[in-house]
């Protein structure tokens, strides 16, 4: 992110500034607030949540929320991990691939499939829920984390292709023409060309689906129930139980469990989940 | 070193769509440089796609010594191209670019590092060699593009407008150095420009096209003195040839039309006899140095008094522009002859060196009489395409 | 041709080359030939059979559609999506645009803040769900806070009433979307021309006239391009609503997502349930297609 502005105000000290500056620090303590809340809340006993309030410093820091925690929902994060990696690299991998062929070597009928392919970047999931749970259940792959790496990089190909293709597009076709005359392959060009040019692009499409792919809950909640479930179900579950005391504590904890993955990439990475989300989501 | 020959070539993509190349010919001798040149959109750049293997063609042939080379693959054309965009490989350092295509080739290590090192003394980017092409000036980019295709040592090399993203003065230095570079090597090349002036300075034979069609296939000098249509004469020449819409007459036997500044008429003599061109509406194309002072004393050739309407100094020439028949027509003179804005010249031109268009189709009529035009049919007439 | 050598026989590898482009192509093209389009198909099928735990291919017509129409639960579900949607595509936009403005006044720590509201784009809707409902818990959540800090008379207990929970959903949904939208509007600001800024100014106009007769106008596109995501995200909400408040109290905040999953894999409705996945199809199809129109109309006129 550069700090490139283009701001049309003078920065003089005025009012008018330092009004500016209240009401963004305002928001961003509003986007804050609940971060915040979550990670006190997971550190207090069931006894200080009672008595103090969201924002009250926990008496004792109470670790207990995040034990409890971390055996309900611990080993569906594992499930979560055993999807999302697998799921992530293939539907990549394929995205690249198509990303490449219909930018650089088009052919009759390739234009119509990435517009049909496009569309499912807005295909909403419920119409094809029920055809694929009937798919997953012949290929035995019900209740199943391969299922859902399946399922997942089915349903991921539209973004994955439209990340690459969009890049690609980009790049002078000159480019592979210049290696064809250098007398390159199909995938030697795709190899020592374009794939070294690739770094940025890679990065956004990862990023992209492991975000996409560990917040997903309708696949999970369809596809996988019982063992195989992913974190979101997990937690899901955990947080809509009517039996017992509710433990808002563990609650949070486990929150901030399924939560963290994510939060840590875009902290480390958010050049290209923002790129990611503006380029991929936006051009649609 | 090869001869380089189309015949018929036809590029179309698709039914109904209208052709991208038609019925293209032409052949060119090992060593020439031949110049494709026309408005962008022409099929310039496609023509040399389909020459480097990039683009099949519809129908025809392309022969290299002879041999039809249309149905093989880029590779194996033994064919090197220079971009436009240079084309040169971000991620790879200039040696890696230069050598990539020797490599693909499974030259042996020794062999690469040689020819790497004669191509990068040649264009004198030894310096450059470890460097990466987004650290490269345009015109260091152009070296290296050029030196990725003299590595190959290939047949035939195809320039795609290789010098238009330089600035001017960085291209007109390259435009000598290429020059120069095919004196020496003698390589036949074929060259992609928009540019008149490459086109002029560089080319053995220079192809004019437009809408896919070559207009004309000749030497620069017989494309620019002999233009074989109203879209060639316009194209080349800097300033653009003149035109004056004219009706013919016959007058005691001559044809000749009427010339009109405005403030004086004169009668203009053609030299042309030809029956069946009276009554009709022509285009007079003359060029700008072609327009002289006329001498205090008669000389026999006719004179027209005209008004100065702008001047433009261009260093060497100043360029004056009056109005004759209702058309801008410029004059290039030296600039100490040169007059004032308003002034009154007179001016006059050899009728005998007038060039005739039909208003219409925009075709030459009738062989001239100037010395200029022998020789045009042998050469020109049968790659004219319409 | 008759005198010349002929190599128009392509070798093996060539004809392989040619054919690579296609071949790498050909499973993504089964996948979504069968997986998108062929599914959407069975799906519309399902729809016009009397399918309920199980497929049946028994044709019914419109009768699950009629049946459908006459669910209270379906317009409870559709009726909460045009005031959830509505108020979360508003209300982010204004939030959004509002954010981006302020930031493109060269802010120092611009990066930073940005960051800080972006931040919830990359959470799931489930754990942004299980955040919000326990910060609107009535009784322990914000309620407490603010008599704690001295407001006595402040309730706030929306999550367990039928009539403002949808409310609690357009709160959590814009909490997670507005610095998404501020991200993409400040992209676009970044991309006006500087220039006809510049021009404005030399003609006297004030920076409130510069953004609303200006620079707004020209980020049109900006705004088509946030209006579709976040219609997309509202029409496709079933996490959010899940984690939240599971559709109660009731089935009071039920949106369709919720209504289709609902009947199709725990009621054992799969007619119904495909009809209404049929309906949420057409819902995207009634912005997309406009969209899409009006993208590939200006596309043509550049």
């Amino acid at each position: 992110m550069t700090n490139m502005t283009s701001g049309i105000g003078a920065s003089r000290f005025t009012f008018s500034r330092v009004a500016i500056y209240a009401t963004l620090i305002l928001a961003a303590a509003v986007y804050l607030i609940p971060l915040v809340v979550m990670l006190l809340t997971s550190f207090k006993s069931p006894e200080d949540i009672r008595t103090g309030n969201l924002l009250s410093w926990p008496q004792v820091i109470d670790g207990i929320g995040w034990i409890k925690a971390w055996d309900t929902v611990g080993g569906y994060f594992w499930n979560s991990v055993k999807i999302t990696v697998p799921a992530v690299l293939i539907s990549t991998f394929i995205g690249a691939m198509n990303g490449y062929v219909l930018s650089m070597w088009r052919f009759r009928g390739s234009q119509l499939f990435f517009g049909l392919l496009l569309f499912g970047c807005f295909l909403p999931f419920q119409t094809v829920l029920l055809p694929a749970s009937f798919t997953i259940g012949k290929l035995g792959l019900a209740n199943t984390t391969t299922g859902l790496v399946l399922v997942h990089v089915v349903y991921g190909l539209a973004f994955t292709t439209l990340f690459f293709r969009n890049y690609y597009v980009s790049i002078p076709d000159a480019l592979v023409k210049a290696a064809r005359l250098d007398g390159a392959g199909f995938f030697t060009i795709f190899g020592r060309i374009l794939l070294p040019m690739s770094v940025p692009i890679v990065m956004v499409c990862l990023i992209w689906q492991f975000t996409q792919i560990w917040n997903d809950f309708l696949f999970g909640v369809v596809f996988a129930s019982g063992d195989a479930q992913p974190i979101t179900v997990a937690l899901n579950n955990l947080v809509n139980t009517s039996t017992g005391a509710k433990e808002y504590n563990v609650d949070m904890a486990a929150a901030m469990i399924a939560g963290l993955p994510t939060l840590l990439v875009y902290i480390f990475a958010g050049k290209y989940f923002l790129r990611g989300l503006t380029s991929g989501a936006v051009k649609g | 070193m090869a001869t380089l020959e189309l015949r018929n070539v036809n590029k179309s993509y698709g039914k109904g769509l209208p052709d991208t190349l038609k019925n293209i010919e032409l052949k060119i001798d090992d060593g020439e440089f031949l110049i494709l040149v026309g408005p962008s959109g022409c099929g310039k750049s496609t023509l040399m796609n389909c020459i480097a293997g990039l683009e099949t063609i519809s129908g025809g042939a392309i022969l290299v010594d002879d041999a039809d080379i249309s149905g093989m693959s880029p590779k194996d054309r033994d064919i090197a191209m220079v971009f436009q965009s240079y084309a040169l490989y971000p991620t790879m350092n200039v040696r890696d670019n230069i050598a990539f295509g020797l490599k693909i080739r499974k030259m042996s290590a020794a062999a690469i590092d040689e020819e790497v090192a004669r191509v990068s003394k040649l264009l004198q980017i030894e310096h450059l060699l470890t460097r990466k092409p987004g650290q490269l000036s345009g015109g260091q980019q152009q070296r290296v593009a050029m030196g990725r295709a003299l590595a190959r040592r290939p047949k035939i090399y195809l320039f795609d407008e290789p010098l238009s993203n330089l600035d001017a003065k960085l291209r007109v230095e390259m435009r000598t150095e290429m020059k120069l570079m095919h004196q020496r090597l003698k390589t036949t090349t074929v060259y992609v420009t928009h540019d008149q002036i490459e086109a002029m300075t560089l080319g053995d034979k220079v192809a004019v096209m437009k809408d896919g069609i070559i207009q004309q296939f000749g030497t620069p000098k017989q494309i620019y003195n002999d233009p074989a249509n109203l879209f060639v004469a316009s194209f080349i020449g800097s300033p653009p040839m003149n035109f004056i819409p004219l009706r013919l007459q016959r007058n005691e036997g001559r044809l000749s039309a009427l010339l009109d500044s405005g403030q004086a008429r004169c009668e203009l003599p053609l030299s042309m006899q030809d029956a069946g061109l009276e009554d009709r509406d022509v285009i007079v194309g003359i060029r700008a140095e072609q327009i002289v002072l006329a001498p205090s004393e008669p000389n026999g050739l006719p004179v027209i008094r005209a008004e100065v309407q702008v001047i433009e100094p261009t260093g060497p020439d100043t360029l004056v522009f009056v109005n004759l028949n209702g058309s801008k027509v410029c004059c290039r003179m030296a600039p100490d002859d040169a007059p004032q804005v308003g002034q009154s010249l007179n001016l006059q031109f050899d009728p005998a060196k007038v060039l005739l268009f039909d208003a219409n189709t925009g075709e030459r009529l009738g062989a001239m009489s100037s010395p200029q035009a022998h020789g045009r049919a042998d050469n020109v007439a049968q790659f004219k395409g319409r | 041709m008759s005198s010349v050598a002929v190599f128009s026989k392509a070798s093996p590898f060539d004809a392989l080359q040619r054919w690579l482009p296609k071949l790498v192509l050909a499973p993504s093209m089964l996948i979504v030939l069968v997986g998108f389009y062929g599914y959407i198909f069975w799906t519309f099928l399902l729809s016009f059979t009397n399918s309920s735990f199980m497929p049946s291919y028994k044709w019914v017509g419109l009768q699950q559609y009629a049946r459908l129409m006459d669910n209270d639960r379906w317009w409870v579900a559709s009726k909460n999506l045009a005031v959830f949607g509505g108020m979360f595509i508003v209300i982010s936009l204004v939030i959004g645009v509002f954010l981006a403005i302020l930031l493109d006044q060269r802010i120092r720590k611009e990066g930073f803040i940005r960051t800080i509201y972006l931040y919830p784009m990359a959470l799931s809707m489930i754990v942004t769900g299980t955040a919000w409902k326990w910060l609107l818990n009535p009784g322990l959540g914000l309620d407490k806070m603010l008599r704690d800090w001295g407001w006595e008379g402040f309730r706030f207990d929306w999550l367990l009433d039928q009539d403002r929970v949808v409310y609690c959903l357009v709160i959590a949904a814009v909490w997670q979307a507005s610095g998404f939208v501020m991200a993409m509007f400040l992209a676009g600001l970044r991309g006006v021309d500087q220039s006809i800024i510049r021009a404005a100014q030399v003609d006297g106009a004030s920076l409130p006239t510069i953004y609303l007769r200006i620079v707004l106008p020209s980020l049109r596109p900006v705004f088509f391009s946030a209006f579709m995501i976040l219609a997309h995200i509202a029409i496709k909400s079933f996490d959010l609503v899940s984690a939240m408040t599971a559709g109660g109290p009731g089935y009071s905040s039920d949106l369709p997502a919720m209504f289709m999953y609902s009947f199709t894999f725990s009621r054992g409705q799969m007619g119904i349930g495909s009809a209404s996945a049929i309906m949420m199809l057409g819902a995207i199809l009634a912005i997309l297609v406009p969209y899409l129109y009006s993208e590939l109309r200006n596309k043509r006129h550049d």
